[in-house]
């Protein structure tokens, strides 16, 4: 039998608990993985420090795309903040747009309609199918199968159609407000929307095809960025990545909102808790999305108001409070925290993003000892934003 | 939520319970119970996952407070645990050894508020913002047109104008 050194005792530890690493010694390199390569995930770098192909240590940077949006909200009026909030996510947007306007809501006592809970579900859902289309293609991607890229991307392209013919808009929709939705739903949506989710189905059949059962893929992703699922709740990991370690954390079914309790679902849980049981896992969620999908369409009240009566937008002051409101995006627990002092402008607005967990603290704990090679697909893996980090 | 407060009434100190919702409340505890009631919380009660933790400017009041948003997935209920600090100097224990994530945000309050906790991993390092001396951004006395006007040079041929007005213009013309 091989000689197998323990790795993770390498390099040694100083007595703080810090590497010990003599750059000067000639051993270790110091490489940086961003913030302009195609193996990463948006705008942020990782600072590798490799010995020969393996990690010894990852640090996650961000800032490049540093807007400021929650100072920005504090010099905005209520209404003023719907159209920025969600630009804090680009693939994803319509949670920022949910989260906020179900918090302002709460604070300030409005009613939403029936209706327009069933319509902003259906959009949810329909943004959720997007992300995990433009995840698909990417995780693929950072493991040479460019080609999955180009089909997801294509029936994405179907999805945002549905989204420019009900919202006017292909990413930014800006369509969930305080109060409601700005509309219901177009004449011949439904046929639409029924031929782009057969395509979409389609679709995923020839990805399961060539993608999860190609043995490159298989070979590379099975057993690498194991998730201890004891340590779920420690770096707060949420969403696909703790359902994949088997912890069915799922905020549709947990912690209820709109309309999924009258919906028919059960969260999709996988094992394996590594980059191939992720995959799998979100590749599944997204045919459970297609479904919910087809259920809101087929339930859904046709007419009524979508939108509640709401106060003079202009000198709209919202009593004392504070509030969180959570939804379950593609990535995890998406929340909003809100803080209002009684005036025209929100006092404090705090974005909650699963990124923030998930590429900080535990993408540095991966990636000790990963081979380089990997680092891209193990970046992928845990499907994250760097916006809502920096916000 | 009020049987959670009466048990924890037991052992802590506590402030008045916010009610928000019936599965969402705040409660106001001494920055020197803050770690034993997040121990109590996390290892007796079942609130394992640290949602969030973040600061509000309350500058009037010459206070920050920190909000720490535990979730108990089984139960279905949240509970954000405020402290209290005054704005200067604001220093708070850090808890990053009982949730490693802690230390990102731990950071980033470091570097937005200028809440300095102690002993927390690079905690002083650049998280955002690059080299940065002036006041911490996110705290209310800074104030962003100003250092827009300082740092930035106006781009000529450009108008700006208050959202607020030229709303206002737009829907009441007649009365502007």
């Amino acid at each position: 039998m091989a000689y197998q050194p323990d790795r993770s005792q390498y390099p040694s530890r100083k007595p703080d608990g810090s590497l010990d690493i003599d750059l000067s010694s000639g051993k270790y390199l110091k490489l940086w993985q961003g913030p302009q390569h195609p193996g990463i995930t948006g705008n942020m770098s990782v600072e590798l420090t490799v010995c020969g192909d393996e990690v010894i240590e990852g640090k996650t940077h961000v800032g490049y795309l540093h807007r400021g949006f929650e100072k920005l909200m504090e010099r905005r009026t209520f209404i003023q903040c719907f159209p920025i909030v969600c630009r804090i996510c680009v693939p994803e947007p319509d949670f920022n747009e949910y989260c906020y306007a179900a918090a302002v809501e709460e604070l300030a006592g409005l009613e939403v309609p029936e209706r327009a809970d069933w319509i902003r579900t259906l959009i949810l859902e329909m943004g959720r199918i997007n992300s995990y289309l433009m995840y698909l293609g990417g995780q693929a991607g950072a493991l040479g199968q460019g080609v999955i890229g180009q089909w997801t991307t294509y029936v994405r392209d179907l999805m945002l159609d549905r989204f420019e013919e009900l919202s006017g808009a292909r990413i930014y929709h800006m369509f969930i407000m305080p109060g409601g939705v700005r509309d219901g739903l177009p004449d011949g949506f439904d046929q639409r929307m029924e031929e782009t989710l057969r395509e979409i189905e389609s679709t995923l059949a020839d990805v399961k095809d060539v993608m999860f059962t190609n043995a490159v893929f298989k070979k590379r992703t099975v057993g690498l960025g194991y998730i201890d699922p004891a340590i779920v709740d420690q770096y707060g990991v949420t969403g696909p990545t703790a359902r994949a370690a088997g912890v069915a954390k799922d905020v549709r079914r947990d912690q209820p909102y709109l309309v999924y309790p009258q919906l028919d679902f059960e969260p999709v849980v996988g094992q394996d808790s590594d980059v191939f049981a992720r995959a799998d896992v979100r590749r599944r969620d997204l045919l459970m999305s297609v479904d919910l999908i087809r259920q809101i369409l087929a339930r859904m009240p046709r007419s009524g108001a979508v939108m509640a009566p709401l106060p003079n937008v202009l000198h709209w002051k919202i009593p004392f409070g504070e509030t969180y409101i959570r939804g379950e995006c593609s990535r995890g627990e998406y929340g909003y925290y809100l803080v209002t002092d009684g005036s025209g402008y929100p006092r404090r607005v705090n974005v909650r993003g699963p990124s923030y967990t998930h590429a900080m603290a535990l993408l540095e704990r991966l990636i000790v000892n990963c081979n380089i090679s990997d680092v891209a697909a193990l970046m992928v893996s845990l499907h994250t934003y760097p916006p809502e980090i920096e916000r | 939520m009020r049987d959670l407060y009466d048990r924890l009434k037991t052992a802590f100190p506590l402030g008045e319970l916010t009610e928000q919702r019936p599965d969402l409340a705040f409660v106001t505890v001494a920055k020197e119970q803050l770690r034993s009631l997040l121990l109590h919380l996390r290892d007796q009660e079942g609130f394992t996952h640290l949602v969030l933790l973040t600061a509000v400017d309350w500058l009037e009041e010459g206070n920050f407070q920190l909000t720490y948003l535990m979730n108990n997935r089984l139960a279905c209920r949240d509970l954000g645990v405020r402290v209290m600090l005054p704005r200067d100097p604001a220093s708070m224990d850090s808890i990053h050894d009982l949730w490693p994530t802690a230390a990102t945000y731990q950071r980033e309050l470091r570097e937005m508020f200028g809440i300095d906790f102690p002993g927390s991993p690079r905690v002083d390092e650049d998280f955002i913002l690059e080299g940065w001396i002036r006041t911490p951004p996110y705290r209310r006395d800074f104030d962003t047109l100003k250092f827009s006007d300082e740092v930035f040079a106006p781009r000529p041929g450009r108008a700006s104008s208050d959202p607020t007005e030229f709303m206002k213009q737009q829907l009441y013309p007649d009365k502007t």
